[in-house]
């Protein structure tokens, strides 16, 4: 293709209404983002009209003070952790059983591994739900972590076994050859290289758990996770303002970790987040 | 080490020369917890949920028997539930092919374009709003989209209602309002699940080597006709590998139709109704079959096809 080239960098330059679309691509992705943030300073109460009434700060502190969003906050927190607590060793240990051997079922099992996000979450979801029912389990706290570790193994996994790849193999030989037990290696040569991998990792795990919804729906019984409480909060329009609050919150606390998980594994050859 | 603190770690040391001697062993050990996760919980609930798709729900006692029957499936093909079969397959026939022509011009820009800053620029404004709370952005959109919003008044500012009442008069498409029309429910899905389809065109595309172009076109083709018989069947894997993205999740979707849109259910609020406040688990089985049989059709044709040939 000819491309016409600039004159300092070599750089093909892109024709116009091409450079358009992809711009206009990112404001259209952008653009209720940007609108969840402007109405959570909106002083109308109970509609949604534009341009907007007038700029406050007063929902954040009221939903300050709502304590049935700070019990929603506080159980995703506690649901993320664990979950990611037990995706971080699951994911690890299924990167470190299949970067580098070849043997049979290898590809059944990552098969296996990426089901969970490759079908609908809605499968999953009462997939688990008639199990628990099967065993007689009520849904609570636990039924709720079980299903948000099982889709986010794969986050860690994926990010882990990259990097696992990109470590010789001699480092470890080098490590045993002078002195170090299997578990040594693994403290200080293994580990400090895994590192980044696995927090990138580990972030992206409890970005997905904190924010997932349909899963949890079918998991979580009488208990309210944050999305859990924002898709109830939906149908009480008189709630209109907090809600907005909370939102813009939740939009907040998934996006900081997930430009800390890029910037955890930029340079590398494949960076987190690219595949939810 | 000290001979000393060898002799403390003594048994640990063996334990390790064994693993590292007997690698069998060691892969064992490592594969037996994810495998027993994935393989009984998971694998476990899914293979319980397909055994549930043919018990018996007794419609008079609302309680599930344990009796094999094949009358769920049956049920799938009755007028009202084929419905509810055929408006989700078309809404994610639409959604896909919708995000394929927005997401193909950022994916080809991204990659063959945009370099250092402006390329990370680009990576970052596509991940945020992938990864940013779904149930945030859908009600982002009703927000958008409510009667009053920000759209109404810019059509309002434009001129257009009159316009716009008549585009949403149309069957199949419009609705009474914005929020509850076929258009507002396929824009928000489009929305949500067009990240999902840019990254994957923009990783095969990436991967296209420029020399490529370079030599059909010093072989005198055309941009276009480079951009046709070669760009494109190497970005085919890319947009293979989005669509199944963007094909499953709009599938199994069930919060956004109850959202935005018409009534009408869609499978997801099918099987959420089904096993929800009826407690016909067995019959909400039979019906996530149904993407699950789709999305494998898709992936065998796909695999027919030789879209995953290239990767």
């Amino acid at each position: 293709m000819r491309f016409k080239r600039s004159v300092d960098t070599g750089q093909p330059r892109a024709p116009h209404w091409l450079k358009g679309l992809a711009y206009g691509g990112l404001v259209f992705l952008h653009f209720p983002i940007l609108m969840i943030v402007i109405y959570a300073f909106n002083t109308e109460e109970s509609a949604f009209s534009f341009p907007i009434k007038g700029w406050t700060l007063r929902w954040f502190a009221e939903a300050a003070a709502r304590q049935d969003v700070l019990d929603a906050v506080w159980l995703s927190l506690k649901v993320a952790a664990c979950a990611t607590v037990l995706a971080m060793i699951l994911g690890t240990m299924a990167a470190a059983a299949l970067y580098r051997r070849v043997f049979f079922g290898k590809d059944a099992i990552t098969m296996m591994l990426i089901i969970p996000i490759a079908l609908p979450g809605i499968i999953t979801g009462i997939a688990l739900l008639a199990a628990f029912k099967m065993l007689g389990l009520e849904p609570n706290f636990w039924t709720i972590v079980i299903g948000h570790a099982t889709f986010c193994v794969v986050m860690v996994y994926n990010n882990v076994v990259a990097r696992f790849r990109r470590i010789p193999h001699s480092l470890v030989e080098a490590s045993m050859d002078l002195g170090a037990d299997g578990f040594m290696t693994f403290r200080r040569v293994v580990l400090p290289q895994i590192a980044t991998a696995l927090l990138a990792g580990g972030i992206l795990a409890f970005a997905l758990s904190f924010d997932e919804l349909i899963v949890t729906t079918f998991t979580a019984g009488h208990e309210k996770t944050l999305p859990i409480w924002l898709l109830n909060q939906l149908t009480r329009p008189r709630d209109a303002p907090v809600t907005n609050v909370v939102a813009m919150l939740i939009m907040l606390i998934t996006t900081v970790p997930i430009l800390l998980a890029y910037y955890l594994t930029k340079g590398t050859e494949s960076v987190a987040g690219s595949s939810k | 080490m000290s001979t000393l603190s060898m002799r403390q770690h003594g048994v640990l040391r063996s334990f390790s020369n064994l693993l590292y001697r007997r690698s069998n062993l060691y892969l064992l050990l490592l594969l037996v917890p994810p495998l027993l996760w994935f393989g009984v919980v998971y694998l476990g609930s899914l293979f319980a949920l397909l055994g549930q798709s043919f018990y018996t729900f007794d419609d008079f006692t609302m309680s599930v028997l344990p009796e094999f029957t094949l009358a769920n499936y049956k049920n799938l093909f009755e007028i009202a539930n084929a419905d509810i079969v055929l408006r989700t397959f078309f809404m994610a026939v639409a959604v896909t092919i919708a995000s394929i022509f927005l997401a193909f011009p950022m994916a080809y820009y991204m990659a063959r374009y945009a370099s250092g800053v402006e390329k990370g620029f680009f990576y970052v404004a596509v991940m945020l709003p992938m990864w940013a709370s779904y149930i945030v952005k859908a009600y982002g959109w009703t927000v958008i989209l409510a009667k009053g919003g920000i759209v109404y008044w810019v059509i309002d500012r434009l001129g257009l209602t009159q316009g716009l009442e008549a585009f949403l008069a149309l069957p199949y498409v419009g609705g009474n309002t914005l929020s509850t029309s076929h258009i507002g429910r396929f824009m928000v899905f489009t929305y949500i699940w067009l990240p999902f389809m840019i990254l994957p065109i923009q990783a095969a595309l990436e991967r296209v080597p420029p020399s490529l172009l370079q030599a059909s076109a010093d072989l005198g083709a055309r941009p276009a006709q480079t951009f046709r018989n070669v760009l494109l069947p190497l970005a085919i894997p890319g947009v293979i590998a989005g669509s199944i993205f963007t094909f499953s999740l709009t599938l199994g979707d069930y919060i956004i139709p109850q959202l935005i849109g018409p009534s009408g259910l869609f499978i997801g609020t099918m099987v959420y109704t089904m096993q929800g406040s009826i407690g016909n688990i067995p019959m909400a089985a039979a019906f996530t079959v149904v993407p699950i049989v789709l999305i494998g059709i898709y992936l065998n044709l796909a695999k027919r096809l030789g879209a995953f040939d290239a990767l």
